[in-house]
């Protein structure tokens, strides 16, 4: 199965949501959600369309504002600073200093459409980590390499397949070391023939164990390989979580039982 | 009999009237240099997100705009050097013509910037770039480039428009040809001639503007 | 950073008005200049006697150029080669210098040989203004037919419609709705052209102010007024414009 080395995780997680909510317009997406990531877990967040999946990782990624609640990456709060023992919103410069531990890969790539996948992958090291250009492109090169894509460096992303795509994407992601990779529906805009090529990198991924790895996905066959921890989302809450064999063979809660029926109905 | 066209008062005047074009060739450069800039902090401007900056810069930028070129180009003139400004005509016509303008190329940038896909803002949030980087690096290269074709019309329109200098006695090309034909009471030719002048730079230019158009809409 | 919606919250409305307030006030301190002793709003009859003039070069010069952009339009777009031609022509030149020359043309060359055209300044004001934004406004009108859906055409061939039938019930309805927008900008240009007429010694809102300017001095209250009223002439189309668009695209 997986060498997860559950043994070796360190006690204090690395993702901690406090009391989140997040409110659109009159819709409640998250409520006062408690939710946790172990410094090297791979967590897969399941469950059905709008609820609230993917808006647990879009908050963690500062991409949205929580409207209530409270985020910790690596014990450090994300949306707010610690002043004088009281939390206070924090200032962008906060947020950007946080925000280095945690990577995203989206679901439509968002590769930048003016550069090579080498630059992609070697923009952000340069700019934002200020590593000199030499070493920032011998590590893209590196971590292109370990996606497949060797011989595509100088290519322009609309010289890419979809699954070649994401693969940049993902390399590009991990350029910056993060302790957290968020994965959003990775595969869900993928062509079949090519879901297979982007999960492999993922596998790969979390067999080498390094980091925490949160997947929102629909790939249920693989999210039962490759987590240690499976969590059934709907309406904003959590409904179950546990190891992937309890949840997908035996679970407890009738919405989660309803849902996986109707998945694998198909 | 009275010619119709009378060809060498044409050669001699052509020379006094390329002249005027010079004029009004500079001018139109100047004010499109002016109006790129000025656009781009316009359109930054009016997208930021407070509102004593966007609010204030837009309400500015709608009077501009539903104001003519020609009663702006009075005002300044005029006005100005009752506080002590005094500039040559040409530079005030120059300022004024790239205000106005810069107001249109702002409209051009804000729509270029929406134009960037939704996904790019989100992946440099989620690299880290630094608010800078994000302008420079990611958003700005995807959005001037298809601006290109807005740009020019404007250039183009400048170019046309420079005519209204004249109000304030910048020896553009217009005001060369009225002037020739105020001495020698000859009409027909300088102001035939200035309009085929016109024509004849402004034409071509939107032949090339069109084709520019054409290889942006491809490539989209 | 996120990036912004072009559209505005209404409570941004207030920052709105602190904004138009902006533009007064520095309107206010260019009176700093030379105090004045009396309000400035003893200038504006004399400036709004220019009014009516303007108001007739603008409707005079739209209802020209409507007709105009309609014929021109619709002959850019029939499969007539000469017709498409001729309008071609008269687009391309017509856009290819400003209303200033063509109205300087107009008034200046007409009345000479070998044209012995006598134009009222008046009527010169009109012709070529609506000559000009008819120009354009062709442009427009041709834009419009060619966006018409091929699938509409198709089925008017084959329900055996005549050409100029297709043209009233179908396109044109369509067109219609299409062109309003661009018109509704075009008119706000036209507007603000009308002012190109003080040039021509009509006494357009313009003229009266460069008039007062000789007479009275007072500079920053004759021209700020003025620039007032030319905004709130054209900002309400402006409105109107934006209104329309917005009607447009929850219709279709």
């Amino acid at each position: 199965m997986h060498a997860a080395g559950n043994d070796q995780k360190s006690t204090d997680p690395i993702v901690r949501f406090e009391k989140v909510t997040k409110i659109f317009g009159d819709l409640t997406v998250l409520r006062e959600l408690d939710f946790e990531v172990g410094a090297r877990e791979k967590i897969t967040i399941v469950g059905p369309s709008g609820s609230g999946k993917t808006t647990i990782l879009r908050v963690l990624m500062t991409l949205e504002k929580p409207d209530g609640g409270v985020i910790y990456v690596d014990g450090e709060p994300l949306w707010h600073r610690e002043v004088n023992g009281k939390l206070v919103e924090a200032s962008e410069k906060h947020l950007r200093k946080v925000r280095g531990n945690i990577g995203m890969v989206f679901q439509h790539f968002n590769l930048f459409p003016h550069m090579t996948a080498l630059r992609n992958v070697t923009e952000a090291p340069i700019h934002v980590m200020k590593m000199p250009t030499g070493d920032a492109e011998e590590r893209a090169v590196q971590l292109l390499k370990q996606v497949g894509l060797g011989d595509k460096l100088e290519h322009y992303p609309s010289q890419l397949s979809g699954g070649q795509k994401q693969r940049v994407a993902i390399a590009r992601a991990l350029a910056m070391r993060p302790k957290v990779m968020l994965f959003d529906e990775v595969t869900s805009a993928l062509d079949p023939e090519l879901v297979g090529e982007v999960l492999g990198v993922i596998r790969e991924l979390a067999e080498e164990g390094e980091m925490a790895m949160i997947l929102v996905t629909h790939e249920m066959g693989f999210a039962r390989e490759v987590s240690d921890r499976v969590v059934f989302f709907d309406k904003g809450q959590v409904v179950e979580q546990g190891q992937p064999a309890d949840i997908f063979d035996n679970p407890q809660s009738e919405r989660t039982r309803a849902f996986f029926s109707a998945v694998l109905r198909h | 009999m009275s010619e119709l066209f009378d060809w060498e008062f044409v050669v001699e005047i052509l020379p006094r009237l390329l002249g005027g074009l010079l004029v009004t060739v500079e001018a139109t450069l100047a004010g499109f240099i002016i109006a790129v800039i000025l656009g781009l902090f316009l359109a930054l401007g009016r997208r930021s997100e407070n509102p004593w900056i966007s609010q204030p810069l837009g309400a500015i930028v709608e009077f501009i705009r539903s104001t003519p070129l020609l009663v702006q180009l009075f005002f300044f003139f005029f006005v100005l050097p009752r506080y002590g400004i005094r500039m040559p005509a040409f530079v005030v016509g120059t300022l004024a013509l790239g205000l106005h303008y810069g107001t249109y190329t702002s409209e051009v940038y804000r729509a270029g910037i929406d134009a960037v896909d939704r996904g790019q803002w989100e992946a440099a949030v989620a690299l880290n770039f630094s608010p800078w980087r994000v302008w420079t690096g990611i958003i700005l290269p995807q959005a001037i480039p298809p601006m290109f074709p807005a740009l020019g019309n404007y250039l183009i329109g400048m170019f046309k428009e420079s005519a209204q200098l004249l109000a304030i006695t910048v020896t553009e090309l217009m005001l060369t040809a009225r002037v020739i034909g105020t001495e020698t009471f000859r009409f027909l030719e300088p102001i035939t001639l200035a309009g085929v002048l016109y024509f004849l730079v402004s034409y071509p230019a939107a032949l090339i503007v069109q084709r520019l158009e054409a290889r942006y809409a491809r490539s989209r | 950073m996120q990036p912004q919606s072009t559209w505005v919250k209404s409570r941004n409305y207030v920052f709105w008005i602190i904004g138009v307030l902006m533009v007064g006030v520095a309107m206010g301190v260019s009176l700093l200049a030379n105090p004045p002793e009396t309000a400035p709003f003893d200038l504006l009859p004399a400036i709004l006697r220019g009014l009516g003039v303007t108001m007739q070069l603008t409707a005079g010069g739209a209802a020209l150029a409507l007709v105009v952009a309609l014929v021109a339009g619709i002959g850019r777009s029939v499969p007539n080669v000469i017709v498409r031609t001729i309008t071609g022509v008269y687009v391309e030149v017509f856009r290819g210098s400003s209303v200033l020359v063509q109205m300087f043309w107009i008034f200046f060359v007409l009345p000479l040989e070998p044209f012995n055209i006598e134009l009222s300044a008046l009527q010169a004001g009109i012709l070529a203004l609506g000559l000009n934004v008819g120009a354009y406004g062709a442009e427009v009108v041709r834009g419009a037919i060619q966006a018409i859906d091929k699938g509409q055409i198709e089925a008017s061939v084959a329900l055996n419609m005549s050409p100029a039938l297709m043209m009233r019930r179908v396109i044109i309805p369509q067109a219609t709705v299409r062109m309003l927008p661009p018109f509704g900008n075009l008119l706000i240009e036209l507007l603000k052209a009308t002012s190109l007429a003080s040039l021509i010694t009509l006494s357009d809102i313009t003229f009266q102010a460069s008039s007062l300017r000789q007479t009275v001095g007072r500079i920053p209250e004759v021209f700020g007024l003025l620039l007032v009223i030319y905004f709130l002439l054209a900002y309400p189309l402006t409105l109107g414009v934006r209104w329309i668009e917005r009607q447009r695209k929850w219709a279709s």
